[in-house]
């Protein structure tokens, strides 16, 4: 079975930041491992260490800067990666579920993979619909927010359970070939070994243009526009003890006295 | 003219509050341009749910009579042959776990723009305005989308409808291609019993990211019992299984609503405040004076909890 990761580098933003137009200001962003699909990873791993999968592929769109995030996927045990990157996506400022399905699609198109493992949703733009947007464009069968995948795919189906709302986890199987959204805490991620990170640097990590997988620049004109940022207005009337920690722990104690709390 | 089609949710027999959240959200759209508001109710008991649902506002009820629980390919069907019938301008769906697992399918298919996770939606007839956060809940931006859309709207962000209305209910016959249907539900399971019920505590000591390492765990175990409280926590404590699914508060975990909630290095993600925003007071202790959980606390101390924790464990020894 050859197992496809969706993979993101996702901007983090410093707890102070400033907003320049629609864009956070880039001394304040940084950058990481999208969570989700560091366990969309772990799972793919996992079940390749399991002997279910012969090969594990990760595809992230993303400028030459995010090849470290892509390292680390395959430091943590990814056979190879393919980045997808030209000039008509640079100045973009929000690529949209359809650009995104456009995309990935192609490049799973060509891989042809029997499962398609991707976050539930990025944590920057968090739209959580590219994954079944690309299932859905591809034919494949799909199931999101994945919690729990059983390793057998007994009759070429994924058995999993989708964690619904509210404790309740709905027990489903889908056909195979099919994308899963995969839903944190499903696994326990690893942490890179150095002889992973020594190794990933030698995996093979195809660049590919958008002429190179046969999409047209003009399937990633974005339909939607962000037109506005700002940090949303508080509308709290919270009450902020200052001092030292004795001093605001010892206002705090005194209000949980007046509750009742330890008496 | 702006018609709506909004769709509901329900499960295991029972409509979710944010199908009547929806019925809000739709008409408040259609009132913008003066369309018509259609609901749709697919699978389980449709009539049941129809007259439930059949509140003020709605000018049409669609029940789609198809099989007991969700199912996407149902759905995606259902959803995609009603807009051929009604043209609808946009789409409303919940941004439930299963409207994330039909949405997405049914903008493809219709090859429609989506976007999710709307908290707030505006529209002149043309251009949708919508409103949502992005980085965790750092900023809110507003996006702008020409056409026809699906748009998801986030729980418990408009109010339900209440009132009872005179809508049309029809049943729709939807031609479900039964080939088509690639996945099968086969039940469902409640998780996260076990010994503590912390929907039930008066007083919770809640612990979420900020405490960095399951080593520093035995810190807010120590506040927990000084105050004779229960501890329960945010997802990653738990994704970490640093504490059992039991001690989970939120949309995914456990709706709690205890006298006092102490949040302790819990920046307050929407799904877990979902979970705790119903509690009488709540205290907030976080380093980030920006972090969402201020928006709804009662007492916030903005500081270091290894500081401040032992120091208030320390008042109640």
């Amino acid at each position: 079975m050859k197992i496809l990761v969706t993979v993101k580098e996702v901007a983090t933003v410093e707890d102070e930041f400033e907003i320049e137009g629609t864009a956070i200001a880039d001394q304040y962003l940084g950058a990481d491992l999208n969570e989700w699909d560091d366990y969309a990873i772990e799972e793919a791993v996992q079940l390749q260490e399991a002997g279910v999968a012969d090969e594990v592929v990760t595809v992230t769109i993303g400028p030459e800067e995010c090849e470290q995030t892509i390292r680390q996927a395959l430091a943590k045990g990814a056979d190879r990666a393919v980045r997808v990157w030209d000039d008509s996506l640079e100045g973009v400022d929000l690529l949209d579920v359809g650009a995104k399905t456009e995309l990935l699609s192609a490049v799973i198109e060509e891989e042809d993979p029997d499962l398609v493992l991707t976050g539930v949703q990025a944590g920057d733009d968090s739209f959580g619909a590219t994954g079944v947007s690309v299932a859905e464009n591809l034919g494949y069968q799909w199931g999101a927010v994945v919690n729990h995948l059983e390793h057998g795919f007994d009759d070429d189906a994924a058995s999993v359970r989708r964690e619904l709302e509210g404790g309740v986890e709905e027990l489903t199987e889908i056909e195979l070939p099919a994308v899963l959204t995969i839903q944190t805490g499903i696994n326990e991620p690893r942490y890179a070994s150095l002889r992973g990170i020594r190794q990933a640097q030698r995996k093979e990590l195809d660049v590919k243009a958008l002429a190179d997988i046969g999409v047209d620049e003009s399937a990633i004109d974005a339909d939607l526009e962000l037109t506005d940022m700002y940090e949303p207005e508080s509308e709290s009337d919270v009450t902020t003890w200052e001092g030292s920690a004795e001093e605001t722990a010892g206002e705090l104690a005194e209000l949980l006295r007046d509750k009742g709390v330890a008496q | 003219m702006t018609d709506i089609l909004a769709v509901t949710d329900h499960r295991r027999g029972e409509l979710r509050d944010v199908s009547y959240e929806i019925i809000t959200a739709g008409r408040q759209l259609a009132n913008e341009t003066g369309g018509d508001l259609h609901l749709a109710v697919i699978s389980g008991t449709v009539d049941e749910f129809a007259e439930k649902l059949n509140r003020e506002g709605v000018d049409a009820i669609h029940t789609v009579d198809y099989g007991e629980e969700f199912n996407h390919d149902v759905y995606t069907q259902a959803i995609t042959q009603l807009y051929d019938e009604l043209a609808p301008q946009y789409v409303l769906a919940p941004n439930s776990v299963n409207g994330l697992d039909y949405a997405p399918a049914v903008a493809t298919r219709l090859d429609l723009p989506i976007v999710t996770d709307t908290i707030d939606l505006a529209t002149d007839g043309e251009t949708l305005i919508a409103t949502r956060e992005m980085y965790g809940g750092k900023v809110e931006t507003t996006t702008e989308l020409e056409g026809s859309a699906v748009a998801t709207i986030r729980s418990a962000e408009w109010p339900q409808t209440e009132g009872t209305g005179d809508a049309a209910i029809e049943a729709f016959d939807a031609a479900i291609d039964e080939d088509a249907i690639g996945s099968t539900v086969n039940g469902f399971e409640e998780v996260g019993g076990g010994d503590v019920d912390i929907s039930e505590a008066d007083v919770l000591v809640s612990v979420g990211r900020g405490i960095e390492e399951e080593d520093n765990l035995p810190l807010i175990e120590e506040l927990a019992d000084a105050l004779g409280a229960t501890l329960s926590s945010s997802r990653p404590i738990v994704d970490n299984g640093w504490l059992p699914k039991n001690r989970q508060v939120g949309q995914s975990g456990k709706v709690v609503t205890p006298d006092v909630y102490i949040a302790i290095g819990i920046s307050g993600a929407v799904q877990h405040v979902a979970g705790m925003k119903g509690s009488d007071t709540i205290v907030a202790i976080n380093t980030d004076p920006n972090a969402p959980i201020m928006d709804i606390a009662d007492y916030a101390i903005v500081d270091d909890l290894f500081d401040i924790v032992p120091a208030l464990t320390e008042e109640f020894q």
